[in-house]
């Protein structure tokens, strides 16, 4: 019985030990190397947040970083000191703006609102397939930057917000990836999310066996939008500061590159492509910062992470299209699984 | 009356820039399903070529231009886009998103991620004026080119072998294959072309912005890429038909937005965007294969 548990639950259960170890390791590191491990796995709920709806639908979208924009404000919205909104937030209704909500019911509000919107916007895009889904997306990025980029009363523009809360560290960052797994995974395989697997494989078959493809997206889409939108609010609480430039074209490129190089099929393939390109890109960082060889001081000039995560990006797509994983998830250990484990 | 009739003028020549960006997307859209984000690269990357051969002889510069950008074109394709070739249209899309990334970085990396302002042809400033509208001549000379582009675009579609060959690969490519296309060949000619529109698009847009930066390239090819789009994917008249109402768009919402609303304009333009997108999901011509079959 208790095998029979472990079987269904591990796809997830491996992933969460993996990150627990990384956690774990982390955790006895210097500050420097917990603070990269820390922003991979704030990437990590990024990247499953869009894995739950670009995989489980087959519909890639360039619009989700708007989600996370949405998702980042509108909880600064609500937990940024009182005296601060007064300085840099001065069009926020007076409700929000003489309150101070905790760190954890402004995330949970956030996430609301984003889903909301998700759900506003969802409706019709869900109906849209293949390129023109992805262009649909892209133009919501598009308008939600545009806007959040103007509305100088309540964003401070395209300048900085600062004077967030400071709450997120290793253990918040794990526990979040760690939620936004789980959930993931409980979506993917519950009948919704079989349904919508489905119609990725084959739109028309699955229309013809009765799934409903535009409201097993909607559920995807919204639920997808939350989680990339915790995504946004977990990087503003790191860094403490906010600005609309940190979720435009960089972020849409760097988390469908992890997806992508992962293998956008299953949720190892998020899991192990986010760490690759964490891994590769801060490297590359360390590289721009410089170092030495001998007596000479070797410094490369900036831009060479994205350069690197892009050729990384085609390379896969040349000779591994299906991504690191191709799809599958992590293999189960001979001991729980009856057709390799031998009989006592 | 004169108010509209400069409205008109404006619109006209921003919507040349986009047309032909348009194009250039949508002649490798027609051939081999890449909707291709690394063609603002191109135009980017041209625009750089321009600025270092400028100086002794215009002339020169633009054909070392020319020939820079088409040999670009020609190279990606060959290393990026050949191997995936196969593969569906949504991993040609992230494909071609990575090489844009990877162009445009190579550039922070080279140049610096400043913009660089650069003279170039300055003169073509001045206004020419008819009655009283007054329109830059450089906007006259824009429209003319991209007419004449556009003629010639049309003859050798019409008129020559690999016109035609190209017309039947966007139609059905197997079937033109079957019949004795060269697929490598049809397709280095549609790239090579683009790269033709993309070093004249940087021509015009360094001449009429006066600066450059390895990000310039970016909303040219968002544009032309929601030309296409609108246009109806895979018929090259829907992207010049395209480019021009998303330039009269942008030109008329400037024009007629209150002052506050203006910073506002793009998201006005993409919101427009969906709602074509949603009205007619195949865009306003159709391209007589992209019918999805069963």
């Amino acid at each position: 019985m208790a095998r029979h548990a472990i079987r269904l639950a591990w796809p997830f259960l491996s992933l969460a030990l993996l990150l627990l170890i990384v956690a774990a390791l982390g955790s006895l590191a210097p500050t420097v190397i917990q603070r990269v491990i820390t922003e991979a796995f704030i990437r990590l709920v990024m990247v499953i947040g869009l894995y739950l709806f670009v995989g489980n639908s087959g519909v890639l979208s360039f619009g989700h970083a708007a989600f996370m924009m949405t998702g980042a404000y509108g909880a600064a919205w609500l937990d940024i000191p009182v005296k601060s909104k007064k300085i840099f937030l001065k069009g926020l209704p007076n409700f929000l703006g003489q309150a101070e909500f905790p760190p954890w019911l402004a995330a949970l509000c956030a996430m609301g609102f984003s889903g909301l919107i998700a759900l506003i916007v969802g409706v019709p895009l869900v109906r849209l397939s293949g390129l023109a889904a992805s262009i649909g997306t892209f133009s919501v990025l598009v308008i939600v930057f545009v806007v959040y980029s103007n509305w100088n009363e309540v964003t401070n523009g395209t300048s900085s917000l600062i004077g967030l809360p400071i709450y997120v560290d290793l253990w918040v960052a794990y526990g979040c990836a760690v939620g936004a797994m789980l959930a993931a995974f409980l979506f993917q395989n519950s009948r919704l999310g079989l349904a919508l697997r489905a119609s990725r494989e084959d739109e028309v078959a699955a229309k013809a066996i009765g799934v409903n493809v535009p409201f097993s997206r909607l559920v995807a889409f919204v639920l997808s939008a939350a989680l990339v939108a915790l995504g946004g609010i977990l990087q503003a609480h790191f860094l403490g500061a906010l600005n609309v430039l940190q979720f435009y074209i960089g972020i849409t490129f760097i988390t469908i590159a992890m997806l992508v190089v992962g293998g956008t099929g299953s949720l190892a393939g998020a899991v192990i492509g986010t760490g690759a390109i964490s891994l590769v890109f801060e490297l590359l960082r360390q590289l721009e910062v410089g170092f030495t060889v001998g007596a000479t001081e070797i410094q490369l000039p900036p831009g060479l992470r994205e350069l690197g995560v892009a050729v990384i990006m085609i390379v896969i797509l040349i000779f591994r299209p299906a991504g690191l994983m191709a799809g599958r998830e992590i293999p189960l250990p001979g001991l729980f699984n009856p057709s390799t484990a031998r009989a006592p | 009356m004169t108010a509209f009739l400069q409205v008109l003028a404006d619109a006209a020549s921003q919507g040349s820039l986009y047309a032909l960006s348009a194009l250039g997307i949508g002649l490798i859209f027609g051939i081999m399903r890449l909707v291709n984000f690394a063609h603002g690269e191109f135009i980017m990357i041209g625009a750089y070529m321009l600025m270092l051969s400028a100086a002794p002889y215009v002339p020169l510069a633009i054909l070392a231009t020319l020939a820079a950008v088409i040999l670009l074109a020609l190279l990606t394709e060959r290393i990026a886009f050949r191997p995936v070739r196969r593969a569906n249209p949504t991993t040609l899309l992230v494909t071609s998103f990575a090489v844009s990334f990877f162009l445009q970085y190579l550039f922070v990396l080279i140049e610096g991620a400043r913009p660089k302002g650069f003279d170039f042809l300055s003169s073509l400033a001045e206004p020419f004026v008819i009655g009283e509208v007054r329109v830059p001549k450089l906007n006259i000379v824009t429209i003319g080119i991209t007419l004449v582009l556009l003629a010639a675009l049309a003859f050798f579609l019409k008129r020559t072998h690999f016109g035609i060959q190209m017309r039947a690969a966007a139609l059905n490519f197997r079937m033109a294959r079957l019949l004795g296309v060269k697929a490598n060949r049809i397709i280095a000619v549609a790239f090579a072309m683009s790269g033709v529109l993309a070093a004249v698009v940087s021509v015009l847009y360094v001449a009429a912005r006066g600066e450059l930066s390895p990000v310039m390239g970016l909303q040219l090819a968002l544009v032309g890429f929601v030309s296409t789009v609108i246009g109806g994917m895979g018929s090259l008249l829907g992207a010049v038909v395209g480019g021009f109402l998303v330039g009269a768009l942008t030109v008329a919402l400037q024009a007629s937005l209150p002052l506050e609303l203006r910073p506002f304009r793009e998201a006005f333009v993409f919101a427009i965007v969906i709602v074509v997108l949603l009205a007619r999901p195949r865009g306003l011509f159709r391209g007589r294969e992209a019918r999805e079959r069963v």
